[in-house]
This record gives structure tokens, C-alpha cells and sequence, in this order.
């Protein structure tokens, strides 16, 4: 070490600075008071257009919702021709479900289609597993006659085109889902044989879901999402499918 | 044409050709990637990016003079995220298809950076109209790049066009065009179909230049 170090010399160096008034001018900054008002201006008029647009835009997003709901049920159960929604309680109950908020914690939602004469055609409700590459989202139709699921259709997914995505579009695989067996125990408690998705070729009997050969994953999540929903939501529905069979 | 007419389709031309946002300044590649495996899909994210650009540009420019520097980014990006809320709920009222198609990619337009870019470049220097307009340019651009992209992908990877099939039933559809790999392919390739365009204007430009000092 070379350099000489101490108190002394670094005070001499910095003193020139502190007081040789060589440092570049500092733009004024602006009042406190403006800054404020700038931003409560700007977060008063963006609050008002997003609630004219969330007011604006209310009534069709609904419908839109309604709409696309309603498509997917009558798509699973052909002869609907209106619905109502319920919710299965974690008690056993079911209830009209009212209003668009958020079903009670542990309530199941479903949804009773009624063909023209206004008598229970099915019940739909959704389920989801996790498929390739994300949840595979599914809404099937069951019918309380035969106790099986009549169909099912994809309400969200994000499978690979060309592979996963065949389970809308494969006829031997949709051929699983017009009489998928679905009847529960003696003592209602949970499903008698629990569904699942066998490799392609291997079906036996009438719960297992024949995979789609290259597509197993995404197979295999459509017949746990039904499975899932189904061990429990039908412990809950079947006891109270009286309640269900004309339209209220 | 007069010089303010000329000075205003300049002020437009920036975005569409010049500095277009996907292929000259190579911004945005977000959504460009990802959200362009059809036509339909690029168009519909084009058309909301630039409604967002030309409203917060409008308003950003609107604002200018009672905007203190150092809280103008903040101001920036609530007027930004306000209109994305808007598009967002207005692309829910259209169709609900549409809004799960493009995801999140909607809400990610507040930090898309062809928006805040041109805020801070532009609106914030120059009054309302021009600023918009030059915005639309911009966002014109931006369509223009997305919607490359769409074309090519979708009729290559799904083999339709707005969904219409062009080919026949044999057509085998270049699957990987669709997925995320295709989208990279695709705007390489359209990236040096510029950049080519580009040498060669320059060449002509060279060649034109050598000519005139040889006659000199």
C-alpha cells in the first residue's frame, strides 16, 4: 500500500466537492401537491370509465355466460330444452341455486335440464382433472334412468392440437360416454365401480373409458374429472331426484 | 399534399411501416407469439392493443401538462390498465369464446411495451390528435405483424383461414405450426423476409450512388 490513508486525506478530497458548487443543477422537483392532485385526478376519471364499462358491459356478459352454459348442457343432454341450476350441500341436500356469487364452500353445482313437457331429461354438472398441460374442464350429462353418463363436451382445455385435443372430435371415444356406467353402492354412499380410463383397447366393462390411442393422458383426465365429480355429487342427488323430475 | 397533411400521414406511416412495432422494432413479441395461431385470434388481440393505444395515448397526451415527471409512469399505467379493464370487459360482452382464446393475454396488454413506449415517447410530448393518430398507426402495425403471423399459421398448421377449410379432407395439417415452436418459426421467417427487403433497398440505394459519381 501506497496510498497514504487517514482522516485527513479524505477530508481534503471531499471537501472540494461538498463546497466547489460544481455539482450538475438539480432540476426543481415539483410540488407534492400537484403530484397528488395529477394522480387523483387520473385515478378518479379511469375509476369512472371502468365502471361505465363494467356497468355498460353487465347485462351481455351475463347472457354470454348464461348462454354458453346453457350450450354445453343441452349438448350433453339432447333433449333439454330449458335448465335450473342447484347446488348439492355437503349434508346431502341440493338447493336452488340463486343469484351469480360463489356456491357455499363444499357445495357441488349441477344443473337440471328439462325437456319440452317440462320433465327431468338429465342432470349435468362439470368436473375437471388435471390433463397434459393444464386442467382439462369437462361438463357430462347423466341420466338418473339408467344411472350412466349419456355424454360428455369440453368446457375449457389447453391439450395439444392434433392429440389431446381429439377427445372432442374421436367417435370411438365419444362411443364411452352413451352409456358410461355410473350406479352407485347399495348404501349410496359412492360409486359402485369407479371410472376410469383404460389403455386403448382394453375395455371391458361399461365404467371403464376406452382411451384414444397416443392421447392417454388427456384420456385418462376426462375419465377422472368424471369420476371425481361424480363419487361426490351423486351421493348427494340421487337420494333427492324426486324433487328433481318436473320443473318447479 | 399540404406540409401539415403530409406531416400527419408521416406521423401514421411511423407505426404501419417504418418503425412497425413486430418487425422493425421487434416489440410486443408476447402476445405475438403466443396468441397468433389463427387469424381470428390475431385480429381480435391487433384490434384491442391498438383501441388500448389510441384511448391511453389520447388521454396520456390530454394530461401532459399537468403530469409532474417524476409521477408520470404511475399515471401511465392506470390510465393504460383502465382501458385494457374496458377492452376486457367489452371482449367478454362479444363473445365469451373469444376471451378464453386469448386468456390472459388480454390483461397482459398494460405491460405490453409498443404502449407504455409510445406514452412516454410520443403522447407525452404532442397534442391529443397527433397523438392518436400516431398511435392508430402503431396499432395498425402491430395488427399488421400479428395478423402475418395468424395467416401463415393458421392455414399451414390447421389448414383454414377464418376457420373456412381451404383444403380438401387429405390435407395433413402441420400441427407444429399451431403450437408454440411454429410461432417462432414463422416470425423468423418473416423477420428476414424484412431484413431482405430492407438489403436490398440499401443495395440499390449504393448502387444508385456509384452510379452517379462514375457520370460525375
Amino acid at each position: 500500500m501506497t496510498e497514504p490513508s487517514g482522516p485527513s486525506v479524505s477530508a481534503s478530497r471531499v471537501i472540494p466537492i461538498a463546497v466547489g458548487g460544481a455539482t450538475p443543477p438539480v432540476p426543481p422537483a415539483s410540488p407534492t401537491a400537484g403530484m397528488i392532485r395529477t394522480l387523483g385526478l387520473v385515478s378518479a376519471i379511469c375509476g369512472l370509465i371502468i365502471v361505465g364499462a363494467y356497468e355498460g358491459t353487465y347485462d351481455a356478459v351475463a347472457a354470454n355466460k348464461r348462454i354458453a352454459t346453457e350450450r354445453a348442457v343441452f349438448k350433453v343432454i339432447p333433449a333439454a330444452k330449458s335448465i335450473a341450476e342447484y347446488v348439492a350441500l355437503p349434508g346431502g341436500g341440493i338447493e336452488p341455486r340463486v343469484g351469480a356469487g360463489d356456491t357455499a364452500p363444499g357445495g357441488v353445482k349441477f344443473f337440471a335440464a328439462y325437456d319440452a313437457g317440462g320433465k327431468l331429461a338429465g342432470i349435468a354438472a362439470e368436473g375437471g382433472a388435471k390433463g397434459y398441460a393444464d386442467t382439462v374442464r369437462i361438463m357430462f350429462g347423466y341420466s338418473p334412468d339408467c344411472q350412466c353418463v349419456v355424454g360428455i363436451g369440453v368446457v375449457a382445455m389447453r391439450e395439444t392440437p392434433g392429440i389431446g385435443d381429439k377427445i372432442i372430435t374421436d367417435k370411438n371415444f365419444l362411443a364411452n360416454f352413451t352409456a358410461l356406467d355410473v350406479k352407485l353402492k347399495g348404501d349410496l354412499s359412492a360409486l359402485a365401480n369407479e371410472v376410469r380410463a383404460v389403455k386403448h383397447g382394453a375395455k371391458t366393462s361399461p365404467w371403464q373409458v376406452d382411451a384414444i390411442a397416443g392421447a392417454t393422458i388427456t384420456s385418462r383426465a376426462v375419465g377422472r374429472a368424471i369420476n371425481d365429480s361424480a363419487q361426490v355429487l351423486l351421493p348427494r342427488l340421487v337420494p333427492n331426484l324426486d324433487k328433481l323430475r318436473s320443473k318447479s | 399534399m399540404n406540409p401539415s397533411a403530409a406531416d400527419t400521414w408521416d406521423e401514421f406511416m411511423e407505426g404501419v411501416w417504418r418503425q412497425n412495432p413486430t418487425f422493425v422494432m421487434i416489440l410486443g413479441m408476447c402476445p405475438t407469439l403466443a396468441v397468433t395461431v389463427s387469424v381470428v385470434n390475431a385480429l381480435s388481440m391487433g384490434i384491442s392493443t391498438m383501441l388500448v393505444l389510441i384511448a391511453s395515448c389520447g388521454l396520456v397526451s390530454m394530461m401532459r401538462n399537468i403530469t409532474p415527471k417524476e409521477v408520470r409512469i404511475a399515471v401511465y399505467i392506470v390510465i393504460i390498465a383502465t382501458f385494457v379493464t374496458v377492452v376486457d370487459y367489452a371482449i367478454q360482452a362479444i363473445s365469451l369464446a373469444l376471451y378464453d382464446a386469448l386468456g390472459a393475454f388480454i390483461q397482459l396488454i398494460v405491460v405490453n411495451c409498443i404502449i407504455l413506449g409510445r406514452a412516454e415517447a410520443h403522447a407525452a410530448k404532442n397534442p391529443p390528435l397527433p397523438a392518436m393518430i400516431n398511435a392508430a398507426g402503431m396499432g395498425i402495425g402491430f395488427t399488421i405483424g400479428l395478423l402475418a403471423l395468424g395467416v401463415v399459421r393458421e392455414i399451414l398448421g390447421a389448414g383454414t383461414l377464418f376457420g373456412v377449410a381451404l383444403f380438401g379432407a387429405g390435407f395433413q395439417p402441420w400441427v407444429i405450426m399451431v403450437l408454440p415452436p411454429g410461432g417462432f418459426f414463422v416470425l423468423g421467417a418473416w423477420l428476414l423476409f424484412f431484413s431482405w427487403l430492407e438489403r436490398r433497398k440499401l443495395r440499390r440505394q449504393q448502387a444508385k450512388l456509384v452510379e452517379a459519381t462514375q457520370n460525375a
